[in-house]
């Protein structure tokens, strides 16, 4: 029986010290990272209401699906392009190098009008198939137009009424090229020269294969992250991670020897599922996340200071070691479970009222306590079992508590 | 060891915490808050260049777009001195192409940089942040009352929520004193600490709780039993501190700059919700149920007579 519990709780805490050394830095380095630890940018549309155009659900959702093609435009590994409330879009950009050229292209409307000498609009955006930009053989740059079915008809039949007269084409009423018809074009294809760079004939490319906006949307906030310091800020706060759980580590095992040492084990066993969590919840880890986890560690280690808190007191009313490691448990359980459960209460309110930082805060910090609940319950108290089980040591000073002829002693000195 | 009678000395309590709140308070309403742009809105440029400058050359030339009253700070491992490569610049809330404009003169007249932060929030952003916070922040408070109300008592519940609001007019008067920088992670440091103190609060109160069954058999006063609840407590409460002191502190020294102010804001707080746990949650429930207590006999005098 003895050597029974010996051998299971050295196979659990091989166990966990296996897994933790072998996929702690591999979990952690898969988690996707905020902007703030890898670099990138973030950024904040908000539809506004014209007299043109009110800001409306279908308006939203198209305004969503543009962005979104236009970011895939861009290129860039996992952006992230996310409603918020009724008229907001948030797109982050990670790892960006050109943060400039996103934000432009991402809020411009994108009105592309075809007028004839008058002034009247013939036709819009909408009868386009596609554009790409070009250089021609004279080294101009272009945005090459090819028409839809209907689009080529309407051109055809727009450059045959304006021969020798000029037409314009506008973009969010902006003149962007203004030619002279020589001859009806019946092709479906056009050319809008004009862009200074290459650069420039690209981002209208991209604004016109998109579409235009139904609504026009201002950009509210913007943030970006250079790669150098959210290589600093990640790096920084990894150290002190390390720092910080060792102290706590060296704590556990100084004030409370050998249950300390439990409960060390089981925090490597919480920080793996919590880690593990947020990558199955496709969590982004955040700075306020972080500190999130680290206020969930120490309400993990807080759970496990009441258990020995309260063991120790048990055993000084002059219970034998395991009595008191039980009685203590189902003691602490009560306080653990009241002092988790305000805590989770709170951070599901920041989670469905917060928005973005308390957010990112309140998804780890309700994670973790959960777990902490859990792990308190399950590892370590399944570790202390077995551990106790294994009646090892005699001496109650190696599990952290004086022998009860010492209160007594204390006691009378008193 | 001699045990300092911790309720009997509670009005002690009370005026140190004052002490502080007090002034804190007429602090906030007479030089506000140093708020950051998450809140005022505006535009921040944090730059490194290549050759160190001085605060001088940049508002030189900011000036030329009106925006030299604009706040320019030096930063990096040496920001006392007169020049450094590591500049941040925060101004009103920039459109794009201003916003461009001035970067590019920047690099005009003084070099090429390394872009490390840019920052933009337009101002009513700002407000929608800090009421939606204020009231998601109401709102835990509540559900914390009636979770503790439905658990403990209800006197319970409104001690740990004035001790947790205690908490946080000492983090308010210190920032606010302090003049330091009040943001978006300011108010997720605000939300922690809370977290915190209702936590530390309620395994003293789980004490109190539990030691008040037996206590009317054995006839001692409120007093003492708070007190002896504090003291049965005090290991772990001082032990469940320092570990999260630990992290913190490290956070704080070890950490990045953007997580500095952050890190300080938890290290008071979580200095403030041990001490309010004992010194302020606990006697004011003590308090609170004295008053109850002399209502009580009132009224059976009044119904006597």
């Amino acid at each position: 029986m003895r050597k029974d519990n010996f051998i299971k709780l050295l196979v659990v805490v091989l166990a966990i010290i296996g897994i933790f050394s072998f996929y702690i830095s591999p979990l952690a380095y898969s988690i996707r990272q905020g902007l703030d630890l890898q670099g990138g940018t973030h950024v904040v549309l908000e539809a506004v209401d014209t007299p043109e155009a009110k800001v409306n659900e279908d308006a939203m959702q198209r305004v969503v699906k543009i962005i979104e093609k236009r970011v895939n435009e861009l290129g860039l590994t996992e952006p992230v392009i996310q409603r918020e409330g009724e008229k907001r879009i948030i797109v982050e950009l990670p790892g960006i190098k050109d943060p400039d050229k996103a934000i432009q292209v991402l809020g411009k409307t994108a009105m592309l009008e075809f007028q004839d000498e008058a002034g009247n609009t013939v036709m819009n955006g909408t009868d386009l198939k596609d554009a790409q930009a070009q250089i021609d053989q004279s080294n101009q740059n272009l945005v090459s137009l090819e028409f839809s079915a209907e689009g080529s008809e309407k051109f055809a039949d727009l450059t045959s009424k304006n021969i020798g007269k000029k037409i314009a084409i506008l973009l969010d009423k902006e003149v962007l090229t203004a030619p002279n018809v020589k001859e009806a074009i019946t092709g479906g294809k056009a050319v809008i020269t004009g862009s200074r760079t290459l650069e420039e004939a690209q981002n209208l490319a991209i604004l016109l294969r998109s579409g235009s906006l139904p609504v026009k949307v201002n950009i509210i906030e913007t943030r970006t992250v250079g790669p150098t310091l959210g290589q600093d800020s990640k790096d920084k706060s990894e150290f002190a991670f390390a720092i910080g759980i060792g102290a706590v580590i060296l704590f556990m095992v100084l004030f409370y020897r050998l249950p300390g040492l439990v409960a060390d084990i089981s925090l490597m066993a919480y920080v793996i599922m919590l880690l593990f969590l947020l990558k199955m919840l496709d969590a982004t880890l955040t700075l306020p996340g972080v500190a999130g986890i680290i206020l969930s560690i120490g309400m993990a280690v807080d759970a496990n200071v009441l258990i020995f808190e309260h063991f120790k007191e048990e055993y000084r009313f002059g219970k034998t070691l395991r009595m008191s490691m039980d009685a203590g448990f189902k003691r602490a359980f009560m306080t653990i479970l009241d002092s988790h459960m305000t805590t989770i209460l709170a951070s599901a309110v920041l989670f469905f009222f917060g928005t973005g930082t308390v957010k990112g805060f309140a998804i780890t910090l309700g994670l973790g306590t959960v777990l902490s609940l859990f792990t308190a319950t399950t590892f370590t108290q399944y570790m202390l079992k077995l551990l106790f089980g294994a009646n090892l040591f005699k001496n109650p000073t190696i599990y952290g508590a004086s022998s009860p002829t010492e209160v007594v002693n204390n006691n009378a000195k008193n | 060891m001699q045990k300092i009678d911790i309720i009997g000395k509670r009005k002690w309590w009370y005026i140190i915490s004052l002490v502080i709140i007090i002034p804190g308070i007429i602090c906030m309403f007479t030089r506000g808050f140093n708020l950051g742009i998450d809140f005022t809105g505006g535009t921040i440029i944090d730059l490194r260049f290549d050759k160190p400058v001085s605060i001088m050359d940049v508002r030189d030339v900011l000036k030329t777009y009106k925006l030299d009253n604009s706040t320019i700070q030096l930063a990096g491992e040496d920001s006392s001195a007169a020049v450094s490569q590591n500049v941040m610049i925060r101004t009103v809330d920039l459109e794009e192409n201003d916003r461009k404009a001035v970067m590019a003169s920047l690099k005009d007249s003084l070099g090429t940089y390394n872009v490390l932060r840019e920052e933009k929030v337009g101002s009513t952003m700002g407000s929608e942040l800090m009421i939606q916070a204020l009231w998601a922040t109401l709102l835990s408070w509540l559900l914390i009352v009636l979770y503790i109300s439905y658990r403990f008592e209800f006197r319970f519940g409104i001690a740990a929520v004035l001790a947790l609001v205690h908490d946080i007019l000492i983090v308010l008067s210190v920032f606010s004193l302090m003049q330091k920088q009040v943001d978006s992670s300011f108010v997720a440091a605000l939300m922690t600490i809370v977290g915190y103190s209702v936590n530390d609060t309620i395994v003293i109160f789980d004490r109190i709780r539990e030691n008040l069954k037996l206590h009317f058999r054995k006839g001692g006063n409120i007093d003492e039993l708070a007190n002896t609840s504090i003291y049965q407590t005090l290991t772990r409460s001082i032990y469940t501190v320092c570990t999260v002191l630990f992290t913190t502190l490290a956070l704080y020294y070890f950490g990045g700059d953007t997580t500095k102010d952050f890190a300080f804001a938890l290290l008071i707080g979580f200095t403030c919700g041990a001490y309010s746990s004992i010194f302020i949650a606990s006697p004011l429930w003590v308090t609170f149920r004295g008053w109850a207590e002399a209502k009580r006999a009132k009224q059976k005098e009044a119904t006597a007579k």
